[in-house]
């Protein structure tokens, strides 16, 4: 595991805003996995040494927390809100169009890499249903279009690369 | 009777045109004075401000403010920890985020005065983990605040000094249970604690005495310090002050947020005039007033007894829409206000197929820690997602309803609670519907959406 040097002096920064070193697990986790993209096995133990804690005290944090993963993902992490407020006004649908975009299925890094497709619970913005949360940015009113409007974008984006 | 108008108090600059979220701006308009202010009066002078204005919190058990800052053990010696929570995460509600995005100053004056009046040493936003964007503005702001002497040492040139820092959960909707919250900002899995001992007031966040207000609740702080608490009292109806932001979403034409002084709202005026009615060609069906776990309500049903008004016993006769937008109306009708979070359904939805959405939320999001909610969650999720893709049959009803009433009063924390209201409430008022679904989910329904 090798962090960038930003990333060990924001760790660095943020235990000294606790007085117990052991609530820094929250913050450390997030900051690993913007950093590597996941939570790899030698990140549990390497938090651990640094906090003054044995690796099980990270590796249950890790397992509770939905928002933490073991493995790498797509470039882009979808995440669509299943909950009830919009799922009412066609979420299911939403999830349903960027699965068939990407040609993936939910929880798996799409074919080309791009992407991976989750159902997340609630994104608390229940007024502008569906929502969609592609990696830090919220999306409002996702219907099928928008939805697809969105993948031909990121789509377009991925070809510019090439 | 038309609906009263709009008093917007904590919303007074959501989404106005150039209002922005950083600190000149705030200051341009009034921003930080209260609290310039307020640090030159005692403490104990704004503790009984809060006491006096009756505010209750808004995160969804509606307890007395004041009362809760009054239960904090100042004798101890240990340090006083304040904790915003700002996990929202009730599903139907969507408040919280408007504040933290566009006024975040706003919430961190209601912090520090609430902060000071109680003499605390350090507090903590726990903002919940979906909102990566709103956690880098709050730290901004912070900075922002902190330069400016309003947050951190020798606030606004006084001796008092304290820090607020930001930290991010990561996606577990039982960290906005207050000992669940302490124990993850402890860096730990959060199952809640269990009560007494562990009351937050005594020991809280490392075994020390710990304050946890939502962030709706620190903001009518700041109102309060500004304008005192009987002006706050005077606002909306007695025991049910100040004003309440609701959060409307699902089946009506104009959901969103709105504020209103607190109990002068019927629910039928919020959705027909204000939200502009059901869809074209539809009729409200049900509605749950409170956030997802509040019991829902069904058009069409009536709510009879007795209510005090002033100090005399009134009859009332109720239909869904005469219902007053309060604590304590919803609470005598069987259901509660929680967090505001207002959710619609019109006649295009299954109320199975709705359940079992409800139902697989509160199965994804048990802590796991108490073995009732934990199994029982899992278990109506797994009965009504098979009735729904599977074979239904018409003793799941009962089957369902012996699952969700072995739950209440046996777990440790609300959850159990909030994990079988709507499992007990659907099969109270839609009964008819689960018994005849396994004959109804054949009949083709052009209309209707997955829910599940």
């Amino acid at each position: 595991m090798n962090l960038k040097p930003e990333t060990l002096s924001r760790i660095d920064e943020v235990i000294t805003h606790y007085p117990v070193k052991r609530s820094a697990t929250l913050p450390l986790l997030h900051l690993i996995q913007e950093d590597v993209g996941y939570i790899p096995e030698d990140a549990i133990t390497w938090i651990a040494a640094k906090l003054e804690l044995e690796p099980i005290n990270v590796y249950e944090v890790v397992t509770f927390y939905p928002m933490f993963r073991r493995q790498p993902i797509g470039r882009r992490h979808i995440k669509v809100c299943r909950t009830l407020s919009c799922a009412l006004l066609g979420g299911y649908k939403t999830c349903e169009t960027f699965e068939k975009e990407f040609n993936t299925h939910r929880g798996e890094i799409s074919p080309d890499g791009e992407v991976t497709v989750d159902f997340v619970e609630c994104l608390a913005s229940c007024g502008t249903a569906p929502v969609v949360l592609i990696d830090d940015e919220l999306h409002e009113k996702v219907d099928c279009a928008k939805a697809q409007e969105i993948a031909a974008k990121i789509k377009a984006e991925a070809a510019g690369r090439r | 009777m038309p609906a009263p108008e709009q008093r917007r108090i904590i919303f007074q600059h959501i989404d106005e045109p150039g209002y922005s979220n950083d600190l000149a701006c705030y200051q341009q308009h009034g921003g930080y004075a209260v609290l310039k202010q307020a640090v030159t009066r005692q403490p104990q002078e704004l503790i009984d401000e809060v006491k006096k204005s009756g505010l209750r919190g808004r995160g969804g058990a509606g307890f007395p403010c004041g009362v809760k800052w009054g239960l904090v053990d100042r004798k101890s010696g240990k340090p006083i920890y304040l904790i915003v929570n700002a996990d929202e995460s009730e599903p139907g509600t969507f408040k919280d985020r408007y504040i933290i995005h566009q006024d975040p100053h706003q919430l961190i004056e209601g912090t520090m005065i609430s902060c000071f009046a109680n003499n605390v040493k350090q507090a903590y936003i726990y903002i919940r983990g979906e909102f990566p964007h709103g956690a880098r503005i709050l730290e901004t702001a912070l900075a922002e605040a902190r330069a400016a002497g309003f947050v951190g040492q020798n606030i606004c040139g006084t001796n008092y000094s304290c820090d607020i820092f930001v930290h991010r959960g990561a996606g577990a909707y039982i960290c906005g249970e207050e000992t669940g919250l302490i124990e993850s900002l402890e860096g730990k899995r959060a199952n809640p604690r269990i009560k007494p001992p562990y009351f937050p007031a005594v020991l809280g966040l490392y075994q020390c005495p710990t304050i946890v207000n939502n962030v709706e609740t620190l903001c009518h702080v700041k109102y309060i310090a500004q304008h005192g608490g009987e002006a706050f009292a005077k606002i909306g109806t007695p025991n049910n002050t100040g004003t309440r932001i609701f959060c409307v979403s699902g089946h009506v034409q104009r959901p969103g947020y709105y504020e209103f002084p607190a109990g002068t709202i019927t629910l039928g005026q919020l959705l027909n005039e204000v939200c502009g009615g059901p869809l074209p060609g539809r009729t409200f069906k049900a509605v749950i007033p409170g956030g997802s776990s509040a019991k829902i309500l069904r058009f069409g049903e009536r709510f009879k007894g007795k209510r005090k008004v002033g100090a005399d016993m009134v009859d009332y006769d109720w239909g869904v829409e005469d219902v007053p937008m309060d604590f304590d109306s919803l609470g005598m009708i069987g259901t509660m206000g929680g967090s505001g979070g207002v959710i619609v359904m019109d006649d295009s939805v299954n109320m199975v197929e709705a359940l079992a959405n409800i139902n697989a939320f509160y199965s994804h999001e048990s802590c796991g820690q108490c073995t009732p909610c934990r199994e029982g969650s899992l278990w109506m999720k797994k009965i009504t997602t098979r009735m729904v893709h599977g074979q239904a049959r018409p003793e799941d009803a009962a089957l369902l309803k012996s699952v969700a009433d072995q739950i209440p009063g046996r777990t440790i924390c609300a959850f159990g609670e909030a994990c079988s209201w709507p499992t007990q409430s659907f099969l109270a008022k839609f009964g008819d519907e689960f018994k005849m679904y396994p004959e109804a989910k054949h009949k083709p329904r052009q209309e209707a959406l997955p829910l599940v």
